[in-house]
């Protein structure tokens, strides 16, 4: 384990004359059983630093369930085409090796190609080829690393996923968007005001967000790739807690334009807004299950904020949570299985996870200001805002509490982490 | 001539974007980001484009009315402080906003925005609600005084703006809060 955060640290410092104020991640906690496997450099990855085969093994490592062995320098290099000595592989003690080869084309892109292999059945599982721009390299070894994992684990890999999050720098509040794993972050809007609650389209080509650029809160939906954004709700009053319905075509939103907070459904291109429901309380932060058919919500109608749920066709809210004065940021697991939330816990806010069967609850983190948690799109992390040392970071743990990660940034208050979907 | 064709086609889109909108939105400034970036084309193995940034405009404000700046007068004070998880405007805080009441009475073109803040604990949208809360009593007790409900307008600013920012109670205490402001001073 030691060795590992100091093989990991030594990453990062490599990393840094390319990355800027990006985010580094730290390991706190590690899965029960890791496969070893062994990831050869990709034969002429050198043109292309730091190298594909280390972000692959990076994203392996960070999962928790993957161990990458240290490897000599091979002689001569492997690439995808190459026969495959088992028994040497045996010996080096890998379950599982990737070879391949990254081959500069004449347009000025690149080939990447990759062969996966069961070291223990000796056979291969399988391979992908891949042609790229310079600037997608990570990109596309993030995608190398999900088809690893999704061989290895039976679940699909969430490294090619992107997250979007709020940096605070003095009064300057910048959206971002980064890859999974923090790196390759790109702004997607700079305020000198708030931005708050930010949640991705369905599509993941979209976000709404909460900006207080108009000295009150207002709901916009922004287009990444272009920058063009346009007001979902800008109701006299206030206008927050945007959420997606599953369809991307609509979504729940919190209004004060008939007094109160008060929840309300409005089209993605700000028309079409009717009332879901009415009560003389706050309710707020909607949530759709992934199926559609329920809306998660906050609201102090018994007295402390408690979360509930309502069919999403509007119907009489159920209350869901029960232990404790303070439950609120309500977020599904994508099976629709369990319930993430924050709760007070002695003083202290921290990530609860609420099994919706069994309804059972655990408490997955130790930390005392934890908000926003956010599901990766496997379901297998949350993550999660915190403050470490008097500053924002953001946070992950896996759903069964065992590991847990860190990502922060040299400069600044991180805060409202949103974890975007899988993209094909 | 093709940057020139290009911008209009983004205002199009973004006078579509308001028409589209119902009539009691108002249409906050929206960014005009133009074309995406030529030769950006979308890589077959990522399906993924670049971001492109956005900055907002940084607004400016000044304020009509003079006697609402005289330090001797009342109506330069603007801040109603609440008690822990409480709403309800206390009595010393009677006279400032009866004092503002009037105010709005004697002159019917000036507008108010009450904007409702909470400490910075807990949820920061569950916050949004309660500064609501807050707002929306000042905005309550103004118009019973005589103000026109439709001269204010009650939001909240939640944790998000916090006055004073060490993790203690006379801090948070300064943050539970509700601010009225003129038209012109946001």
């Amino acid at each position: 384990m030691l060795l590992r955060t100091i093989g990991l640290a030594a990453l990062l410092i490599a990393w840094l004359p390319v990355a800027r104020a990006q985010l580094a991640i730290e390991i706190t906690g590690a899965g029960a059983q890791r496969i070893p496997i062994a990831i050869v450099p990709l034969a002429g990855e050198k043109v292309l630093p730091p190298g594909i085969s280390t972000i692959v093994r990076a994203d392996l490592e960070r999962s928790g369930l993957f161990r990458g062995l240290e490897l000599p320098p091979l002689n001569p290099e492997p690439n995808e085409n190459s026969n495959v000595n088992y028994a040497e592989w045996r010996s080096r003690l890998a379950d599982a090796l990737v070879v391949g080869s990254v081959t500069p084309r004449p347009d000025g892109r690149f080939d990447a190609n990759f062969r996966l292999y069961d070291v223990v059945k000796q056979k291969p599982i399988g391979g992908l080829g891949f042609t790229f721009a310079k600037e997608q390299a990570r990109v596309t070894a993030h995608r190398i690393a999900d088809f690893v994992y999704e061989k290895l684990t039976g679940e699909k890999g969430v490294f090619s996923t992107r997250i979007a999050y709020v940096v605070k720098r003095g009064n300057r509040y910048e959206l971002q968007v980064a890859d999974a794993d923090g790196a390759g972050q790109e702004t997607a809007l700079a305020s000198f005001e708030p931005i708050i609650s930010p949640v991705w389209s369905p599509d993941g080509k979209r976000l709404a967000y909460v900006s207080f650029e108009n000295k009150k809160p207002v709901i916009y939906v922004h287009t990444l790739a272009d920058g063009k954004r346009h007001v979902v709700a800008n109701f006299k009053g206030s206008n927050s807690a945007p959420a997606w319905a599953p369809d991307g075509q609509r979504l729940a939103v919190v209004l004060s334009r008939e007094g109160g907070s008060q929840l309300f459904m409005v089209n993605a291109d700000g028309s079409g807004v009717r009332r879901l429901a009415s009560s003389p309380a706050i309710d707020t932060e909607p949530r759709f299950s992934p199926d559609g058919q329920w809306i998660y919500f906050t609201s102090d109608r018994g007295g402390s904020p408690q979360i509930y749920r309502m069919p999403a066709a509007g119907g009489e809210p159920q209350r869901i949570t029960f232990e404790g004065s303070y439950n609120v940021s309500p977020r599904i697991s994508p099976d629709g299985k369990t319930l993430a939330y924050i709760t007070r816990n002695s003083g202290k806010f921290q990530v609860a996870l609420l099994d919706l069967s069994t309804r059972q609850a655990q408490i997955l983190t130790d930390s005392e200001h934890d908000e926003s948690p956010s599901f990766s799109p496997n379901g297998r992390m949350i993550l999660l805002a915190t403050v470490i040392g008097g500053r924002g970071v953001l946070s992950a743990v896996s759903a069964d509490g065992r590991m847990k990660q860190r990502l922060s940034t040299a400069a600044g208050d991180v805060r409202e982490p949103a974890w975007g979907p899988f993209v094909e | 001539m093709r940057a020139i064709t290009c911008s209009a086609i983004a205002c199009v889109v973004l006078l579509g974007a308001c028409a589209t909108t119902s009539e009691d939105q108002k249409p906050a400034p929206t960014e005009s980001a133009g074309p995406a970036k030529p030769g950006a084309s979308t890589s077959p193995t990522t399906g993924r484009e670049p971001v492109k940034p956005v900055e907002t405009g940084k607004p400016s404000a000044t304020s009509p009315f003079a006697v609402l700046k005289d330090p001797n007068n009342i109506l330069s004070k603007r801040s109603v402080y609440f008690d822990y998880d409480k709403f309800d405007v206390k009595d010393e805080y009677r006279k400032l906003v009866e004092a503002h009441a009037q105010f709005l009475k004697a002159n019917p073109s000036a507008k108010m925005l009450i904007q409702g803040n909470a400490d910075e604990r807990g949820s920061r949208e569950y916050n949004v609600g309660l500064g609501q809360r807050r707002s929306d009593s000042v905005k309550k007790l103004l118009t019973l005084l005589g103000a026109r409900e439709d001269q204010i307008e009650s939001v909240s600013l939640g944790e998000e703006k916090p006055v004073c920012t060490a993790a203690n109670e006379e801090c948070y205490a300064k943050n539970r809060r509700g601010d009225m402001l003129y038209n012109g001073e946001y």
